[in-house]
């Protein structure tokens, strides 16, 4: 068994890393408490797998037990079950993440105040607060400018993939713009017969059709032909060129998961989301920097409890398995696994009507897990109080968290992004944009 | 010119074989030589002499009614409307067919869609009109189009409409730049109805238009999300970055009567016939909207230092403009009418400035909205938006086109993957019609589109013909608006013979029609 480190001592070098010094002087104006170097973690991740928990999943019920604040809280998820770490324990329903603890640490103490949706999916997922007059662009954009084409990503894939549906009206790009938007698979992963990719897969048509059909497609194409030299056309050729390369090249088979082992598929468990963190594993390995898993069904204002025994299970099943997976190939070490929602959820109960035994939205307190890529294992970062109404300890902001993530991933603070009013902005809010913040989490790195 | 060419030998080669080729009408998409129509051509035309850019030919009639569909009502024409306009041997045809579709109302769902992304008509974050306010500020913006109101009279209103944001929708103007904060407003003012880039603005210049607006007063109502904005003087403003006193963006300084609302005293201004920026901005983007670039370029960056490509069009625009008491119909109508407007897609020959001389015709993806239209009007299929956030959902009728969505806040994957705007800023370029190898991997290949090919009952329909020839006739008809050259029915009937099934080769057909640049890209 490990040991929870509270303190979370700080394994600090000596040298700064070469071509991280601004980061560096961010780091040092953040936490100016001490710290003299970057940690050795800096820029040791090179992929993200993002869990997020579309709707806002109840910390109490997770990450943060609090069996002992009476069945007006709990309801009928009273139990915690020990970990691998000792000192941390979680909800019964997660016995696999149970055997893994010591591989993430949980921060219990995350908070933006915000109780709605795509409000509190924009500060949770872009780090930035609402409401300046700006749309940031989410994580997975910014390491898609930073990690992806033109800056040493060649994949056929797209840089950023979301499985399987976009969120919606979260402009996950912001004002990057449309280069920097996921690519959204669509389709089931659990499918029993294939993973049907929209675009890429296209159940009943052989290759030679396709093939056959391509070249219909340009012989009949006589303004094309005739304006090739038109930009416009350029492009289209680029693009169908790429197209191609997927419908008809090597690049779609990572979307065939019969090329796994069952054995493994049932691990993950045969369900949309158990397949789909495979789905996202088997991208991870290809080297796309950035995937998201949208799970949704987390908004449970009404059937909580009867939601969650369902649920836990599957996403333990899910996020469990991918864990020890990315672990047994070697993969974990630089790759972040981020899991979480938009907010938590009221700790207490409403089970008057029409909930009927609800949980609402609940911005004030949730929690976070981290794994991977540079962040520790086995720690708690903050606190709740004993009913998890409030931040009792080290409250951490969503900026706080990536920070840490950019830090990880060699993305510096204070680069600034393209804009297209030709603003300066930098990728996390600078000193005099006054943020209030619990600084970066220099106790996990 | 020619030394650009010396050092790519090659090129030279592919520029003096074009040249050759345009010199000879192409059957599907030159019409006769270009001429002159109206005034619009006679100043186009100079530009183009004087710099010796080579013109395209006029387009031909199928061109022309795809291309005018599409441009004035954001659709297709149906197969009967086509055909109806191919065989009118009328040679006034096309000056009869703007005049009607400028009638219709699908120009107004149309252009309503674009000045609800300048206007940034949306629900949700960051602009948080709310769905009853987006729903009444959509309907008001396409009845004034509907109606013709002139567009001074359409400012004016925004500009200095009191009241509530349900009841009285052009107060939404105001809630849409973000909390109304006066600097908030200028910035808005200034892109939207200026043409102008408050970040490109000196200092001092937005700070005194900021002023104007600092009395604008809100409250709510007993009613959920309700706001009244109204004028109050005793409002008071503490932001440095506005000025103490209105100062208009020329200079003068604004004198305001105490009592006097001061955006009333700034929409005289800005609306006064001498003004030199406000028909100035309307009619470039108009001409920027009909051509995919403006005469100033990008259209909401007018400044002293970008210059127009052509500065006698500009002014003549705005002086017709100004003559037509400020009738939008008519200046689409004169543009429409214009040979420039009517140039074939094929460039006359090659030439560097030929584009923003507005030499040819330019080729523009369809806009997201447009194009899942146009697939959905092709194959009888209809499209289904929703909105799960805020509750009580949202769920439009299937009834409703894509560009007749009003809220920005509703959308789908198809029209984020196709550039739609999110509406956050205004800036026209937003909106991204870039094509992308998804978008390619979406439209070739996707169960969406698939099934749409496969089961839509118009095409079903195609599929069942007993005659093939009679089948393609229909197909091009339908998709591409015109009749199939013999060229294309020799090359259907060999992918027909290859394929050996009758129904897979049509089904084929439709796809490859569909995926085609002339289906996908204004023409």
């Amino acid at each position: 068994m490990n040991a929870i480190h509270h303190d979370g001592g700080v394994q600090r070098r000596d040298v700064l890393k070469t071509g991280l010094i601004a980061t560096a002087g961010w780091w040092l104006t953040d936490r100016a408490a001490g710290a003299t170097a970057l940690p050795a973690a800096a820029g040791r991740a090179k992929s993200v797998i993002q869990i997020w928990m579309w709707g806002g999943p109840c910390h109490i019920d997770t990450f943060d037990p609090k069996p002992n604040a009476g069945y007006d809280y709990v309801g009928q998820l009273e139990k915690d079950i020990p970990t691998n770490v000792d000192g941390i324990r979680i909800n019964e329903n997660l016995p696999l993440l149970a055997k893994q603890a010591d591989k993430f640490s949980v921060i219990r103490s995350m908070t933006h105040g915000n109780n709605a949706h795509e409000t509190a999916s924009y500060i949770v997922q872009t780090g930035r607060k609402a409401g300046d007059g700006q749309v940031y662009p989410c994580v997975g954009a910014v390491v898609s400018y930073f990690k992806g084409y033109g800056r040493g990503y060649k994949g056929l894939l797209p840089p950023y993939i979301v499985l399987t549906k976009p969120q919606g009206r979260f402009s996950e790009a912001g004002f990057l713009g449309n280069k920097y938007k996921p690519f959204a698979t669509g389709g089931d992963p659990s499918s029993r017969t294939r993973f049907v990719v929209e675009g890429v897969v296209a159940e009943g048509l052989t290759p030679e059709r396709q093939r056959a059909r391509r070249d219909l497609m340009l012989g009949l194409d006589t303004l094309r032909a005739k304006r090739a030299d038109d930009p416009e056309m350029v492009d289209l050729a680029k693009a169908d060129e790429q197209a191609y390369d997927l419908i008809l090249g090597d690049a779609g088979k990572v979307f065939d998961l019969s090329e796994e082992k069952d054995e493994l598929r049932d691990r993950y468990g045969r369900t949309k989301f158990g397949q789909a963190c495979l789905v996202a594993r088997r991208l991870i390995e290809r080297g796309v920097p950035y995937v998201t898993i949208n799970y949704d069904g987390w908004d449970t204002h009404k059937q909580h409890f009867t939601a969650m025994r369902r649920m836990l299970p599957e996403m333990d099943k899910g996020f469990g398995t991918l864990l020890d997976d990315l672990h047994q190939r070697g993969l974990l070490d630089t790759t972040i696994v981020w899991w979480g929602g938009e907010f938590g959820r009221t700790p207490r109960v409403q089970w008057e009507p029409p909930w009927n035994g609800g949980r609402n939205h609940f911005g004030r307190v949730f929690c976070h897990v981290v794994a991977g890529g540079g962040f520790k294992g086995g720690r708690v970062v903050g606190a709740t109080d004993d009913k998890g109404e409030s931040v009792a300890a080290r409250p951490v902001y969503p900026w706080d968290l990536i920070g840490t993530m950019y830090l990880l991933l060699g993305i510096d603070g204070k680069a600034t992004l393209p804009h297209p009013q030709g603003r300066t902005v930098h990728v996390s809010p600078q000193p005099d944009e006054g943020y209030e913040g619990g600084g970066l989490l220099t106790e996990i790195v | 010119m020619i030394r650009a060419y010396r050092t790519n030998g090659w090129r030279w080669v592919a520029v003096a074989a074009m040249a050759v080729a345009s010199a000879a009408q192409d059957p599907v998409f030159d019409g006769g030589p270009a001429r002159p129509r109206n005034r619009i051509d006679q100043t186009v035309f100079g530009r183009l002499a004087e710099l010796g850019i080579p013109l395209a030919r006029d387009c031909s009639d199928a061109v022309f009614v795809r291309r005018v569909y599409l441009d004035v009502l954001g659709t297709l024409p149906t197969a009967k409307e086509a055909a109806r306009f191919l065989d009118d041997p009328a040679p006034d045809k096309r000056a009869r067919l703007i005049d009607e579709l400028l009638a219709r109302d699908e120009y107004a769902d149309y252009w309503a869609m674009k000045w609800c992304d300048l206007l940034r008509v949306k629900a949700e974050f960051p602009v948080n009109l709310w769905p009853n306010g987006v729903q009444a500020y959509h309907r008001w913006i396409r009845e004034s189009l509907k109606n013709n109101l002139p567009y001074d009279q359409f400012v004016r209103a925004l500009l200095t409409t009191s009241g509530s944001n349900f009841r009285d929708p052009a107060v939404n103007f105001y809630r849409a730049a973000q909390g109304g904060e006066p600097m908030a407003v200028a910035r808005q003012v200034a892109l939207t109805l200026m043409g102008m880039r408050p970040d490109r603005m000196p200092a001092a210049q937005l700070a005194g238009l900021a002023a104007f607006f600092t009395k604008i007063g809100a409250k709510g109502t007993g009613e959920w999300k309700e706001t009244i904005v109204f004028f109050d003087p005793a409002k008071t403003c503490t932001n440095p970055a506005v000025a103490s006193q209105p100062v208009f963006p020329d200079g003068r300084p604004a004198r305001i009567s105490p009592g006097q609302d001061p955006r009333v005293v700034f929409a005289d201004w800005l609306l006064a016939p001498d003004n030199p920026w406000f028909a100035r901005a309307i009619v470039n983007r108009a001409w920027s909207w009909l051509f995919g670039r403006g005469i100033v370029h990008e259209p909401d960056d007018i400044r002293d230092d970008n210059p127009p490509s052509n500065p006698a069009l500009l002014a003549l625009l705005e002086t017709e403009f100004r003559a037509a008491q400020y009738d939008l119909r008519q200046l689409f109508r004169r543009i429409l009418n214009s040979q420039t407007y009517q140039f074939s897609p094929l460039p006359g020959g090659s030439h560097p400035q030929a584009a923003a001389q507005f030499a040819y015709y330019p080729m523009r993806r369809l806009e997201a909205e447009v194009l899942m239209d146009a697939i959905c009007m092709v194959s009888g299929t209809q499209e289904e938006y929703q909105s799960p956030i805020p509750e009580p959902f949202t769920f439009v009728p299937k009834t409703i086109r894509s560009v007749q969505l009003a809220d920005g806040s509703i959308s789908s994957p198809f029209l984020e993957m196709f550039g739609r705007p999110p509406r956050d800023t205004g800036l026209e370029s937003e909106r991204s019609n870039r094509i992308t190898a998804d978008q390619r991997l979406h439209l070739l290949n996707s169960s969406h589109i698939r099934r749409k090919i496969e089961q839509g009952p118009p095409l079903v329909a195609l599929y069942t013909l007993k005659d093939p020839e009679d089948a393609v006739s229909k197909a091009y008809l339908l998709i591409l608006s015109r009749r199939p050259t013999d060229e294309e029915r020799r090359r259907i009937r060999q992918h027909v013979a290859a394929t050996g099934r009758g129904r897979e080769a049509m089904i084929d057909v439709v796809w490859a029609l569909l995926n085609s640049t002339e289906f996908l890209y204004r023409h």
